[in-house]
C-alpha cells in the first residue's frame, strides 16, 4: 500500500542545512498498522509529512497504492491519504461548526450526499447528529480529536496518518480513542501509520514498528516482538525502559541516550 | 514521625465567574513530611490548583480558603505578602511544567539562577556566582560554563528545565512543589531529569509535591500517592500499594493505559460514576 525507499528529507541550505530524514525506507501493506517511534527530533513526523506532501521529498521515492506520488499531489491522493494531528485544539477551525468542518472535504472533492456523509461519519466516531452544529470550544478534547478522525474518514481514504492522535489526551480519554482507530481499521479495513513517542501506545495500535533516532531508522521491529522482550537494539531497549516508569537504578539510560 | 513540613486541611480554591462560582479544590486535606507525595489526576481535577493554592499563586478572581494551612508551623493564611514572598522561592520553591514558558527568554540562564539566589541570600556577586555554577553542576550539565551564559532558546528542553530545577533548589528550599516538570520532555530526557531530582531532593532532605497526570510514573517515583477527582482526593496510597487502589477512579486509571507486557482489546474504558464527584 504504502512503499517508502529511500526517502531524504532536507531543510535548508547552507549553515542552516538539516538532515531531518536520512535514508529511511518501509513497506506498509493493505490493511497493516505501522508506527513510527522516536523522541522529539527524530524524523518521525517528518517522515508522515513528507507523505502528505507537508514536507518536502529531497530523494528517494514515496509509493501509494502502487504509484509513484506528485509533487504536488493530486486531489486523487487526498482522497486515499488522509491525516489527522496531535493536538485536537489546534487543528479544527474555532469558528468553525462541526458541519462546516466536515463538509469542506466533501466541497473540495465534489461529494454529492454531503448530507448522508456528515451523518454517517458523525456516527462512525461514535458522536451523534446533536453534535452536527457545534462549534470546537463547545467540545471536550476527546470528542475534538473524534471529529478530527471523522473530517479525516469523510473522504473514505484507505491509509490514515496518524500524528501523535492521543497525547493531548488524558489516559480515559486516550483508551476510548485507541479503542475507536482499533475498531475503524477493522471495520474499514483501513492501512495505518501512526507517529507516536509512547511505545506502548504503538505496540497497542500496531503489528510493526520502526525505530527512529536523529533522523535514521534504528530498528524494525514488530510489536509481539517487543511483548517478548525480543528487540535487540541498545536504543530500543532504553525506550522500553523507559516507558515502564522510573527507576532508582543509575541506568546507563541518560548514556545510551546521548550516546 | 516528627513534626509534618506541609499541613493542609479543608482546602479550597474558588473562582468566581460571571456565569457563577466554579469550585476548582474542594476539600483537600493531606499532610507531607520530608517524603515524595504524588498527586495524580486527570486535566481539570485540581491537582495544579491545589499546587498555586499552597505557594499563594492562585490566580485572580480565585479565592483561597482553608481550615488549615501551614507550614513549618507558619500560618499561611495569615502571614503578610512580604513574609510569603521570602519563603515563596526560599524555602518552598516551584518547578514548572515548560522550560519554554517559565524561564526569562532574555536573561541568560547563569544570570537567572543568581537573581534567585540574591533575592532571599545576602551574598556578593561573585559568591551568588559560584553557587550558580555549583548548582548547575549539581543538575549535571556537562559545561556549567557554557551553559551559564546562554539564553534560554539556546537550550533544549531537558536541558532547560534541569536550569530551572537548578534555579529552584539553589536558595535550599525545605519543599518543593514540581508541577508536571517532565511531561513537556522526552521519555529517556524525562528520567534523566528524574533521577537528578531523586538525588537532590533525597540528598538535602527536602518534601516534594510531585504533580503530574501519569500514574504510573508517579506511583514509581513518590512515596505517597493522592489521586485527585473533580477537586478532592478520592484516594490517598502508598505508591508501591497502587495495584491494591480500591477507588474505581483509580482503578480505572490504572487499567485503561496500554502496556507492553499484556495486550487487551478493546482497552478498558472508564465510565464516570457521577458519585465520584461528589
Amino acid at each position: 500500500m504504502i512503499d517508502i525507499q529511500n526517502l531524504n528529507v532536507v531543510f535548508g541550505t547552507g549553515r542552516l542545512r538539516v538532515e531531518a530524514v536520512k535514508n529511511v525506507s518501509f513497506t506498509v501493506k493493505q490493511g497493516e498498522a505501522y508506527g513510527l517511534v522516536g523522541e522529539s527530533g527524530s524524523g518521525k513526523s517528518t517522515v508522515l509529512r513528507a507523505i502528505c506532501g507537508l514536507a518536502p521529498i529531497s530523494s528517494g521515492q514515496v509509493i501509494v497504492d502502487g504509484k509513484p506520488v506528485t509533487s504536488p499531489r493530486t486531489k486523487d491522493f487526498y482522497r486515499t491519504v488522509q491525516m489527522v494531528f496531535q493536538d485536537p485544539y489546534a487543528s479544527l477551525h474555532p469558528r468553525h461548526t462541526v458541519d462546516r468542518t466536515l463538509s469542506e472535504p466533501l466541497a473540495i472533492h465534489g461529494v454529492k450526499d454531503a448530507e448522508a456523509r456528515i451523518l454517517q461519519a458523525l456516527r462512525e466516531v461514535g458522536l451523534g447528529p446533536s453534535f452536527r452544529f457545534r462549534y470546537p470550544h463547545q467540545l471536550s478534547g476527546g470528542q475534538r480529536q473524534r471529529i478530527a478522525i471523522a473530517r479525516a474518514l469523510i473522504l473514505r481514504p484507505k491509509v490514515l496518518l496518524l500524528d501523535e492522535p492521543t497525547s493531548a489526551l488524558d489516559a480515559s480519554v486516550q483508551a476510548e480513542i485507541l479503542n475507536l482507530l482499533d475498531d475503524l481499521r477493522r471495520r474499514l479495513g483501513l492501512t495505518y501509520i501512526l507517529v507516536s513517542h509512547d511505545l506502548a501506545v504503538v505496540a497497542h495500535l500496531c503489528e510493526r514498528l520502526l525505530v527512529m533516532r536523529h533522523g535514521e531508522a534504528v530498528e524494525e521491529t514488530s510489536s509481539s516482538a517487543l511483548r517478548s522482550g525480543g528487540a535487540s537494539n541498545e536504543y530500543t531497549q532504553s525506550l522500553i525502559q523507559a516507558s515502564q516508569g522510573f527507576t532508582r537504578k543509575p541506568a546507563d539510560l541518560a548514556a545510551a541516550a546521548n550516546g | 514521625m516528627t513534626k509534618p513540613l506541609l499541613e493542609v486541611e479543608d482546602l479550597r480554591v474558588r473562582f468566581h465567574l460571571r456565569t457563577g462560582t466554579v469550585e476548582a479544590v474542594r476539600g483537600v486535606s493531606f499532610q507531607l513530611g520530608r517524603e515524595r507525595l504524588g498527586i495524580v489526576g486527570e486535566s481539570g481535577s485540581g491537582k495544579s490548583q491545589t499546587g498555586r493554592a499552597i505557594l499563594g499563586l492562585t490566580p485572580p478572581p480565585g479565592e483561597v480558603t482553608a481550615k488549615r494551612l501551614t507550614f513549618d508551623g507558619i500560618d499561611l493564611q495569615k502571614v503578610s505578602k512580604r513574609t510569603l514572598r521570602e519563603l515563596r522561592g526560599g524555602r518552598i520553591s516551584m518547578v514548572m511544567q515548560d522550560p519554554k514558558y517559565s524561564l526569562n527568554p532574555v536573561m541568560t540562564i547563569g544570570e537567572q539562577i543568581i537573581e534567585a539566589y540574591q533575592a532571599h541570600a545576602k551574598a556578593s556577586r561573585a559568591e551568588a556566582r559560584d553557587r550558580a555554577l555549583a548548582m548547575l553542576e549539581a543538575v549535571k550539565m556537562r559545561d556549567p560554563q557554557r551553559v551559564f551564559s546562554l539564553y534560554p532558546h539556546e537550550v533544549s528542553g531537558g536541558m532547560g528545565q534541569r536550569a530551572m530545577i537548578a534555579m529552584m533548589l539553589v536558595t535550599d528550599p525545605d519543599l518543593l512543589i514540581a508541577d508536571e516538570p517532565t511531561s513537556a520532555l522526552d521519555v529517556t530526557v524525562s528520567m534523566e531529569v528524574l533521577r537528578i531530582l531523586d538525588e537532590l531532593v533525597s540528598e538535602r532532605g527536602m518534601g516534594l509535591i510531585f504533580i503530574s497526570h501519569d500514574l504510573k510514573l508517579v506511583s514509581s517515583f513518590c512515596d505517597r500517592v493522592l489521586v485527585m477527582y473533580a477537586g478532592r482526593v478520592v484516594e490517598e496510597l502508598e505508591a508501591r500499594n497502587l495495584r491494591e487502589a480500591k477507588h474505581p477512579y483509580t482503578q480505572g486509571l490504572m487499567r485503561c493505559l496500554p502496556t507492553l507486557t499484556n495486550d487487551v482489546r478493546p482497552l478498558p474504558t472508564l465510565n464516570r460514576d457521577p458519585s465520584w464527584a461528589l
